[in-house]
């Protein structure tokens, strides 16, 4: 009896280890749990309804007690890239990278090279910054030329039936339960979250993005 | 003999570089050139190298073999057609067999190559004139708000072909909404539990 509930638990670890959590949660290898893991990424139009919303987490899974120890990483820099002509290659970067208890922000402003590697256009670039909200405080909000930036745990808004997926895939299942349990429910993330006029990211009618996260070498 | 000066004087190098850097940053960071206002500006010298990235939701975790995570994580979007849109159809076919025939096609259309090459840039396309969502009954794929149930858009696409009523036990995972509401205003997302 014992044996099989530890088999069983074994079972659901083996299976995490393999269909790597959605959306983005621990995807891969070289990234799952650590400081640069990207967990999801949002992109929609703000309150103000001539503003974009950009939003990226990182570093999911935290459970509540884990939360106040949690903190974004002052060696990873989180890249939001903007495409503005449909070419997958981005013409505007936001770059975000905490010190000492604030969030830096630098951009939007075109990226020094393609490809991989980053530096920080701290010497070029619009500079903003916020202070990293804590654990159980009211958000801290900095807003400077129509910008807005917050940065701090949050809830891990994601929400799926990760677990019965897996054994879907894994073939113990046929089908999803009604109603379904979400594998994310009372989770946080570390959130950071920028709204800026539409006006500055693009002057067509979309904008591509995604989220880069990257590691000081 | 000679050994040990240079290594004193490496060590002695050392602690007065040490030193000047204590000397005007009262919490030993490392501090970059002074600022405008006069202030000590943080040190953001230095190259960063890419590790994670995510354009749409589950891409790398639905569609992409355990082998190749990391590789696609550090391939630039505009690579990543090349590199991985047959891989990605290799694994559609897997999952919906029905796929294999060209000319069985999802609700958007698509048939299997169709749509994995739409897929396999893995970039979120955000509307700049109208409604932002990753599907609302209406719209597709302008955007992604906190609220949308991304993960059943992209099972009905998967699985519920031409109709969306294809293995319906397959394409809604009945979880339809988050455990906490959003803010109507910035930052939107939920505090943390």
């Amino acid at each position: 009896m014992k044996k099989s509930k530890i088999l069983i638990g074994a079972a659901v670890i083996t299976m995490a280890g393999f269909f790597a959590i959605a959306a983005d949660h621990i995807d891969a290898p070289a990234v799952a749990g650590g400081t640069s893991d990207i967990t999801d990424i949002y992109g929609f139009q703000g309150q103000n309804n001539d503003n974009i919303v950009f939003v990226a987490n990182v570093q999911g899974l935290i459970s509540p007690t884990d939360t106040d120890g949690a903190a974004f990483d002052e060696n990873v820099l989180v890249e939001f890239n903007i495409d503005n002509n449909g070419d997958a290659i981005a013409d505007l970067v936001i770059q975000a990278t905490p010190r000492d208890g604030k969030m830096y922000f630098f951009g939007p402003i075109a990226p020094s090279q393609p490809g991989l590697n980053s530096v920080i256009l701290a010497d070029i670039a619009v500079q903003n910054e916020v202070d990293i909200t804590a654990y159980g405080a009211s958000a801290i909000i900095e807003t400077n030329n129509g910008m807005s930036f917050f940065a701090g745990p949050r809830d891990d808004p994601f929400y799926f039936d990760f677990f019965r997926f897996g054994d879907i895939i894994a073939g113990n299942e046929t089908m999803f339960s009604s109603p379904g349990t979400d594998s994310f429910a009372g989770t946080n993330v570390m959130s950071i979250v920028v709204e800026l006029p539409k006006a500055i990211v693009g002057s067509g009618d979309s904008v591509n993005i995604w989220v880069e996260s990257k590691r000081k070498q | 003999m000679k050994l040990n000066n240079i290594k004193l004087a490496a060590i002695a190098l050392l602690v007065s570089f040490s030193a000047v850097n204590c000397s005007n940053d009262d919490d030993n960071r490392p501090t970059g050139p002074t600022g405008t206002n006069g202030t000590t500006e943080p040190n953001f010298t230095g190259v960063y190298a890419q590790e994670d990235q995510m354009g749409r939701p589950a891409i790398n975790t639905v569609f992409v073999s355990m082998g190749d995570k990391d590789t696609f994580n550090v391939t630039v979007p505009s690579n990543q057609g090349v590199a991985f849109q047959t891989k990605f159809q290799t694994k559609l076919e897997a999952l919906n067999p029905a796929h294999a025939d060209p000319m069985y096609t999802n609700a958007l259309g698509f048939n299997a190559e169709q749509f994995t090459g739409a897929l396999a840039t893995d970039v979120l396309t955000v509307s700049l004139v109208g409604t932002t969502t990753f599907f609302d009954g209406t719209n597709v794929l302008t955007g992604r708000t906190l609220a949308d149930d991304v993960i059943s858009t992209e099972l009905l696409l998967i699985f519920g072909g031409p109709m969306g009523t294809d293995n319906p036990g397959l394409t809604d995972d009945n979880v339809d909404g988050n455990d906490k509401s959003f803010l109507a205003s910035f930052p939107y997302l939920a505090t943390p539990h």
